[in-house]
């Protein structure tokens, strides 16, 4: 028996790697693959009552999606909102990530582990902290009441889509660093040197040869801010308001207070697939853009 | 400006926080001509092209270009174009983009761009690949690409940092000639810096001999070889044997040397040499002739055994022990060795117009 075993091993390249990916796949399947699976038969089903759920097959929880305007409204401020912050964190890192790639010299590790520095407390604390830059008697308004600038608190600061989108930013863009500093830092120097040879000035050399290059770190950086920030419901929740209310906030009170679990599961898929479909979209054109431009 | 001073290279000096790459450097280099930087790595032979494209700019001196100084002008804005090392070929856009990556500040039509860069993919000979990308062409080719991106520009000056450096003999070989007859019908002033003393004297016109920042030497291939100014210069271009010796007399140009394990000669220096120089006299392997009897036939005669033979096709080198010298004397022959073999006794003759004397110090 074991000697079979040894053979087929030893044999057979794809038995090694599915035993080696193994505990990898098991995970995957009983934690990311099952669940999602179960959610998406969830939004097909009804809630009757409290704690009963008729398991008949229906599309009905999408027309409910549809039917009322709130839902495509706020999945809309989702979108809108996580392409804002994914524009912010974008415009704010690259930046930071092409002067540590072209211009630190030495301790690159330092200066990559100081801007990650903030990011090691909790999510928690630093979305408080923001409330108290932001808030009506925080930082920025204190400061402007006291100088004078203002008679009383600018209130689109905090309880607005403004602080959603701040604090957002701020919160992931320790992600967005890493991948477009990797991507920038592998760019070969002489590809720069070719293009200021050729004629380019630095600014051209910019937009011809090194934005293209770090595409992929941007592409990496706008998925990874993108799509987890559409579901993010703790930000929203805590500096939002009622203006920042998103979409994550409402499933999260569906399968809460309202107790709606199709219907939540239905918003969820229905988020799902637009998240997929804008972020497909974003890559496309980013491709197109940065080709066109070279 | 008259040609022979196309580029000037006035007093040029380079220094990294202590390090001088460049030490007072004086060049002038003609229209039309394969100029090489030949020296060791490490040499400022790279540091100097670096000067004259625009990507370093000189702690001191100045480099005029065509009669305009240069020396402050940015590499974007000058008349120059490089061959790089590793050629950095633009790896997102494919071959011809890459070759009108340069034309496009130029203010020409689109008509006249592709007909510039058809003509440029012709020259180098890449017919066919104008939509292949980097990653699907060969060191050589990808070698073509940069030389047809820079040459479509129409530079004044050309510069070639070790452009065959990656490539492997064969191919370098045939670059080589190839580079050679592409700058004659192209007309260009070209500036190579070669670490490989044979690509330089096949290749160039003139050759400048670099050490430590310095020019030793500017000459044509064949002056530096049978002419060296110095030991470095000497050492570095081909293979020489190389004799301790002292000097016992100066007569104006001759002069009178013991040579170590060879005796006393009188010999015409060909650079000025003073008492108080330390010297070594060299002689270049061809000049040396082998035979098996002693019917003398040279200025010099003297006795060896042989200690190695290597065989290369064309030319057999003999390694021969003399008396008195550490290191057994190399020669080259064309000929067979009638009747030597290893540990054979020979005769090595030896013209007195084939001893050269070089200074050990800086010339």
């Amino acid at each position: 028996m074991i000697n079979t075993w040894r053979k087929l091993f030893s044999k057979h390249e794809s038995i090694r790697a599915y035993t080696l990916l193994s505990p990898a796949l098991i995970l995957v399947i009983l934690a990311m693959a099952s669940p999602l699976l179960l959610m998406v038969l969830t939004s097909f089903h009804t809630q009757v009552s409290m704690m009963e759920i008729d398991s008949t097959l229906t599309l009905d929880r999408y027309a409910d999606f549809f039917s009322r305007p709130v839902y495509s409204t706020l999945l809309f401020r989702s979108i809108k909102i996580s392409f804002l912050v994914t524009l912010v964190t974008l415009l704010t890192t690259y930046p930071l990530a092409y002067y540590i790639a072209f211009y630190v010299k030495k301790n690159k590790m330092l200066w990559i582990v100081l801007m990650t520095l903030p990011f090691w407390t909790s999510y928690l604390l630093r979305v408080f902290s923001w409330r108290v830059i932001l808030g009506h008697k925080g930082v920025i308004n204190s400061a402007l009441m006291f100088s004078g600038a203002i008679d009383e608190p600018l209130s689109f600061l905090i309880y607005s889509q403004t602080a959603v989108v701040l604090t957002l930013a701020h919160a992931w863009a320790a992600f967005a660093i890493l991948p477009l500093y990797v991507s920038l830092d592998k760019i070969d120097k002489s590809l720069l040197e070719a293009s200021y040879d050729l004629g380019c000035s630095k600014f051209q050399t910019f937009w011809r040869v090194t934005f293209p290059l770090s595409l992929p770190g941007v592409i990496g950086a706008i998925l990874i801010i993108f799509i987890p920030t559409v579901g993010d419901y703790v930000t929203p929740q805590l500096v939002g308001g009622t203006d920042g209310r998103m979409l994550s906030n409402m499933i999260q009170s569906l399968f809460g207070r309202a107790n709606n679990f199709p219907l939540g599961a239905a918003s969820a898929v229905l988020m799902l697939l637009s998240v997929s479909f804008v972020a497909l979209v974003v890559t496309y054109i980013t491709k197109k853009v940065s080709l066109r431009m070279s | 400006m008259d040609d022979k001073n196309f580029i000037k290279i006035n007093n040029l000096s380079k220094n990294f926080d202590d390090v001088v790459a460049v030490d007072n450097v004086n060049i002038n280099i003609g229209k039309g001509e394969f100029f090489s930087l030949l020296g060791p790595s490490g040499c400022g032979k790279t540091t100097l092209l670096r000067i004259l494209a625009g990507f370093e700019y000189p702690s001191e001196g100045s480099v005029s270009i065509d009669g305009s100084d240069v020396t402050d002008i940015p590499a974007n804005l000058r008349p120059t174009n490089m061959v790089f090392q590793n050629y950095a070929i633009f790896p997102h856009i494919n071959v011809k983009r890459n070759i009108e990556f340069g034309l496009r500040k130029e203010k020409i039509s689109a008509e006249e761009v592709n007909q510039r860069v058809s003509e440029a993919l012709k020259m180098v000979k890449l017919e066919g690949y104008e939509n292949r990308f980097s990653n699907q062409l060969s060191g050589g080719q990808r070698q073509r690409v940069a030389l047809a991106r820079a040459l479509v520009k129409r530079p004044k000056v050309l510069l070639l940092d070790e452009p065959l450096g990656a490539l492997d003999k064969k191919l370098r070989e045939e670059m080589q000639i190839e580079l050679r007859n592409l700058q004659r019908s192209v007309g260009i002033t070209f500036v190579f810096v070669t670490h490989d003393q044979e690509e330089a004297m096949t290749m160039s016109d003139r050759v400048a001999v670099m050490n430590q920042g310095k020019i030793l030497q500017v000459s044509p291939p064949r002056e530096l070889y049978d002419f060296p100014v110095n030991l470095f210069v000497g050492d570095f271009i081909g293979d020489i044997n190389l004799l301790n010796s002292e000097i016992s007399n100066i007569d104006g140009k001759n002069v009178k040397v013991l040579i170590n394990g060879i005796g006393e000669y009188t010999i015409q220096a060909h650079t000025i040499i003073n008492q108080n120089d330390t010297i070594v006299t060299g002689i270049r392997p061809k000049s040396i002739n082998i035979s098996s009897n002693d019917n003398k036939k040279s200025d010099i005669q003297v006795k060896g055994k042989i200690t190695n033979t290597s065989f290369y096709g064309n030319l057999t080198y003999v390694y021969v022990s003399i008396e008195g010298v550490d290191k057994a004397l190399m020669l080259s022959t064309a000929e067979s060795l009638q009747g030597l073999s290893i540990n054979s006794d020979c005769y090595l003759n030896i013209n007195l117009k084939d001893i050269r004397v070089i200074k050990k110090n800086d010339p």
